[in-house]
Order: C-alpha cells, then sequence, then structure tokens
C-alpha cells in the first residue's frame, strides 16, 4: 500500500501554498507600483525631453557607435596585457614581502616602499605621469607610446593592490601548513610554491576578480592624456556635435564586459564555499 | 491584511513619483526691449559670463578673466557694456567646455571660449553671431618643419589636436593622414606632447598656434594655416541656454560692435596679424 498524506498534512500544504501566493501576490503588486512610479518619475520630469534628446538619441547613437567601439578595443586590449602583468607583480611583490631572510632586506624595504606609495597615489595622476613625464625624460629607449606608458602606469597602480591582496591570502594560510611542510622536508621556497601560494591564491580569487573589474574601468583613465579609447570617443563626439549620447553608448559596451565577469566571480566564490565548507 | 512596518521602505519611491508632476518654470521668453532691466538674467542687475579654466592666451591674459585683457575678455567686456551693464556688474564663471552644452538650465548668461558654430551644436544651445572668424593652423617643432608645405605632404606625419574642436575635424577630414590624429583634453597636453616628440604636430585656431609658436614654444613654428572647406571661416559664437531670450540682445550688441569698429580694433590689440601666414594648398 502506498504512503497517503495525512489529512493533517494535506491542510499543511494548503496553507503553505495560501502563504506562498500571498507572497508573490505582494511582491507583483508592490514591484509593480514602485517601477511603475519610478517609470514616471523619470519620463514625467522636466528635463526628460531634453534630457533623451542629450543622453539618449538614436541617430547619434548610431553616428558615434564605430568611433565608441573602436575606442573600447583599445580598452580591452590594456587590460588583457595589463592583468597578467598586474599578477606577477602583485604575486611576486606579495612573495617577497613575506620572505624572512635578511639577505632580502634591502628588497623587502623596496617592496614596502612600492606598495605603501602607488596603493596611496590616485591612479589618474601615476598614469599621467608615466604618460606624459617619462617621455619627457627624453631616454633612449623609454617607449613614447601612450598606450604602452598607460599600462605600464595602470600596472605599477594595480600591482600594489593585487600585492597587498595576495599577501593577506598569503597571511591567512596557518602557521601549522608552514610547519607541516617543513616537517616533510620541503625547504622554505617550496613550502610557499607547493603549501602557501596554492590556497592563498584559491582563497584570495574573488577579491582579485573584483580588482579586475575595477581594472577594466580604469584603463578608460588614459582618455585624460589622449589615448582615443571609448571614454576620449565618447567625450569627443559629445564634445563635438553637443551630445552626450556616446557616453551611454560606452557604458552599455562596458556593462556588456563586466556583469559577466562580476556573475563569474560570484560563480566562482559559491563554489568555492561550497567545495571548502560543503555549503 | 497586516501591513508590515518593512513596507513603509517603498513610501520613499511612491512619494518621490508624487512629487515628479509638478510643473517647472519656463524659460524667459524674449524681451522687448534689450534695456538691461528687461534682460533675462541669471541674476538680476547682473551678467555671468561663462568659460573654461585655464583661459588660454591670447584670449585671455594670466588665466585671469575679469581683467579685461586677452581679446575674448575684452569682447566680454565690451559686449557688456553695450547691454549697459558696468564693468563691476560682471561676473565670471568658471565652466568646463563640456559642461557648457550639458542640457539643463545653465549658470551662466552666455558662455566665451572660442566654441565654433556648427549646425549639430546650434540643436542644443543658442549661439549668437559670430565675434570672430578663425581658421586653422599647423604648428611644428622647427627641428621637424618639412620643407614643402602642401597638405598632401602632411600624410604621413602623426599630428594631434584638442578634443570636440574644428582642428581635429580639419586633420580628420582635410589632411586624412595615414596615422590616426592624437586627442587631448587640453592644449597644455598637446603641447607636451609636441615637445616629447609623442606627436609630429599639432593642429589648433591660427591665434592659439600663433601664440604658441611666439610665446610658449619658440622653437616652434606654423607651417601654414588650412583653406576653409565650406568657403567661410567658423565662427566663434557666444553660447547661451538652448531657447534663450538674451541672444537677441547679444546679436544686437555685436552688431553695433562690429558696425562701430570696436571688434575690429580688439582683434588688431589682442590677436596677432594672420594674414602673413601662408595658406596651405
Amino acid at each position: 500500500m502506498s504512503w497517503e498524506p495525512s489529512a493533517r498534512e494535506l491542510e499543511r500544504r494548503a496553507v503553505r501554498r495560501s502563504l506562498h501566493r500571498r507572497g508573490l501576490l505582494i511582491a507583483g503588486a508592490i514591484t509593480t507600483v514602485v517601477a511603475i512610479g519610478l517609470y514616471l518619475l523619470i519620463t514625467t520630469s522636466a528635463g526628460w525631453p531634453s534630457f533623451k534628446e542629450a543622453f539618449l538619441n538614436g541617430y547619434h547613437a548610431r553616428k558615434s557607435f564605430h568611433a565608441v567601439l573602436k575606442g573600447f578595443w583599445i580598452n580591452v586590449k590594456m587590460f588583457l596585457i595589463a592583468e597578467p602583468l598586474i599578477l606577477v607583480v602583485g604575486i611576486s611583490v606579495a612573495i617577497i614581502r613575506n620572505t624572512v631572510t635578511p639577505w632580502l632586506t634591502p628588497v623587502r624595504i623596496l617592496a614596502v616602499i612600492y606598495t605603501d606609495v602607488f596603493r596611496g597615489l590616485p591612479t589618474l595622476l601615476v598614469v599621467s605621469i608615466t604618460c606624459l613625464g617619462l617621455p619627457a625624460l627624453n631616454l633612449t629607449g623609454v617607449p613614447t607610446d601612450l598606450v604602452v606608458l598607460g599600462i605600464f602606469g595602470l600596472v605599477l597602480c594595480y600591482g600594489a593592490y593585487v600585492a597587498e591582496v595576495v599577501r593577506a591570502g598569503i597571511d591567512s594560510i596557518h602557521p601549522s601548513q608552514i610547519a607541516s611542510a617543513d616537517a616533510l622536508g620541503l625547504s622554505r621556497a617550496q613550502a610557499t610554491r607547493y603549501v602557501v601560494l596554492p590556497q592563498a591564491l584559491r582563497r584570495v580569487a574573488p577579491p582579485l576578480l573584483n580588482d579586475f573589474v575595477s581594472l577594466q574601468k580604469d584603463t578608460c583613465l588614459v582618455a585624460g592624456v589622449g589615448v582615443f579609447e571609448t571614454l576620449l570617443a565618447a567625450t569627443d563626439y559629445g564634445n563635438y556635435h553637443f551630445n552626450f549620447t556616446p557616453f551611454v553608448v560606452s557604458g552599455a559596451l562596458f556593462l556588456m564586459l563586466t556583469i559577466p565577469l562580476a556573475r563569474l566571480t560570484d560563480y566562482f566564490g559559491k563554489r568555492a564555499l561550497l567545495r571548502e565548507r560543503g555549503r | 491584511m497586516r501591513l508590515r512596518p518593512v513596507a513603509l521602505a517603498v513610501v520613499p519611491f511612491v512619494l518621490l513619483a508624487a512629487t515628479a508632476c509638478s510643473p517647472k518654470e519656463d524659460k524667459a521668453a524674449e524681451p522687448s526691449t534689450c534695456a538691461v532691466d528687461k534682460l533675462p538674467l541669471k541674476t538680476a542687475g547682473q551678467l555671468t559670463i561663462g568659460t573654461d579654466s585655464p583661459a588660454y592666451d591670447p584670449y585671455f591674459s594670466d588665466d585671469d578673466p575679469t581683467n579685461g585683457k586677452g581679446y575674448e575678455s575684452a569682447v566680454a567686456y565690451a559686449v557688456a557694456k553695450q547691454l549697459g551693464f558696468k564693468n563691476s556688474e560682471v561676473k565670471w564663471v568658471k565652466v568646463p567646455f563640456n559642461n557648457s552644452y550639458a542640457p539643463g538650465p545653465k549658470k551662466f548668461d552666455f558662455d566665451i571660449n572660442q566654441i565654433s558654430y556648427s549646425a549639430d551644436r546650434a540643436k542644443t544651445v543658442n549661439f549668437s553671431d559670430g565675434y570672430y572668424f578663425a581658421s586653422q593652423a599647423l604648428l611644428v617643432l622647427n627641428k621637424n618643419k618639412p620643407a614643402v608645405a602642401s597638405i598632401a605632404d602632411l600624410k604621413d606625419l602623426k599630428l594631434g589636436a584638442q578634443t570636440g574642436t574644428t582642428s581635429l575635424t580639419v586633420i580628420r577630414d582635410e589632411i586624412k593622414p595615414t596615422h590616426d590624429p592624437v586627442v587631448y583634453t587640453t592644449t597644455n597636453v598637446a603641447k607636451r606632447a609636441l615637445l616629447n616628440g609623442q606627436v609630429d604636430g599639432i593642429v589648433a585656431d591660427l591665434p592659439t598656434a600663433l601664440y604658441i609658436s611666439a610665446v610658449e614654444i619658440p622653437h616652434s613654428s606654423i607651417v601654414g594655416q588650412f583653406p576653409s572647406t565650406t568657403g567661410t571661416p567658423e565662427h566663434f559664437g557666444l553660447v547661451s541656454e538652448k531657447g534663450s531670450g538674451l541672444t537677441g540682445c547679444l546679436n544686437k550688441a555685436i552688431a553695433a560692435l562690429k558696425k562701430d569698429g570696436t571688434l575690429a580694433a580688439l582683434e588688431k590689440q589682442w590677436l596677432s596679424d594672420t594674414l602673413s601666414i601662408p595658406v596651405l594648398k
């Protein structure tokens, strides 16, 4: 004989269903009211027609799209090149700061100065100095290409941030791990390479991805020194035609890139939690 | 049904929506006469004039628009006088170029900042009639000065100009160089890049180019000025809010200043002689 739910269980289910329905009803109604309210708020505002004309102009969106997209490609190239370099700089500096041997003291001091200085300076300022100041030195071998110099500036700043994130990851590894590695006969360098770093990097992956989302947007900073990337392309079009629509176009391009990465970050974070703590 | 206290979080949105429908005052209409007390001004009895900061020579002097020195500062005070304002009733505000055309109310009665008229731009702001007709010129360091000066010879140069200017249009549409033009946010950055060798030359309006070569970068010189494609050189206009009632009176003032020779005299006083510069073919 198959199991039949009791009358009481059926009653419980009915109550649960009705509560759920009521919840859905309230959520749907209140969300609709707020959405309509916000829509009305924006579209009935006195400046809406002129806002629409200046920021959501289809004609200017189409006309500027090519230049904005071409500029955006420069942004994409910049962070694709900058990201691996930043990882290398960040991890190296973090490892150096965590060494203990007295021989490396001068390098450790340099690493501390580096992170302190470049975390403390506004990125736009560093980019301006690397792009306009370095070539003014007139040194042979220093490139004058603004994209290269801009990437250099971004790597300097973000390298310092990432170094701190990685260092926090390294510090979060329990000393017993290093002691165990020692007991197994691993050298200090081997312990760092095979025991500490793999765990540390896995732990800081979400904040690192967060930094990289931020980097993607900060590639726009080179606009200030004349690299014709998407922000400057949009500004230029706007300045010439007196219309702001290209900014919206450029913003949409960025979101198409950063939102998937943000979702990916969340996914990795969840997966890490699941693996490490089973929830 | 019990209303939970947490539902109150929605109230601000609903209130906002309700207040959104409140009307806003209309723009002042064209006054019947151009008497000071009839003009649609931001602040009654005071003429508020906007310009970018820094204010560059030779249009301004010492980055101080209030001193009446430099062509545009002098023109602004002449227009103010023509409208019936005393010098002390003129107030200057700093308006970055890309804020000057932002939609919505503006904080200036008019903006004077070497803004060239174009039909596209006139859809967003009001332009007065021109107070100066500028052509564009190419500036290079002396050591890089090309021997032959025809537009076709300039194709292989790496050129730069300030964003949003007709200088940039000249590079894109007339020179059509093999390298994409380098776009600078300000003239200062463009000058730095020229000195650094990051560009071979920069295009600017002729008075600016003349000033740079005469004062700021003495070892630079002008290759030539560009002929106008449209037949008439671009004109600089005073920019006001779209639909501003002031533009008609500004036009009357400019017409009067043209007629009595004030504009020509100011041009002679503040802008170098541009006729001696060869026209590129």
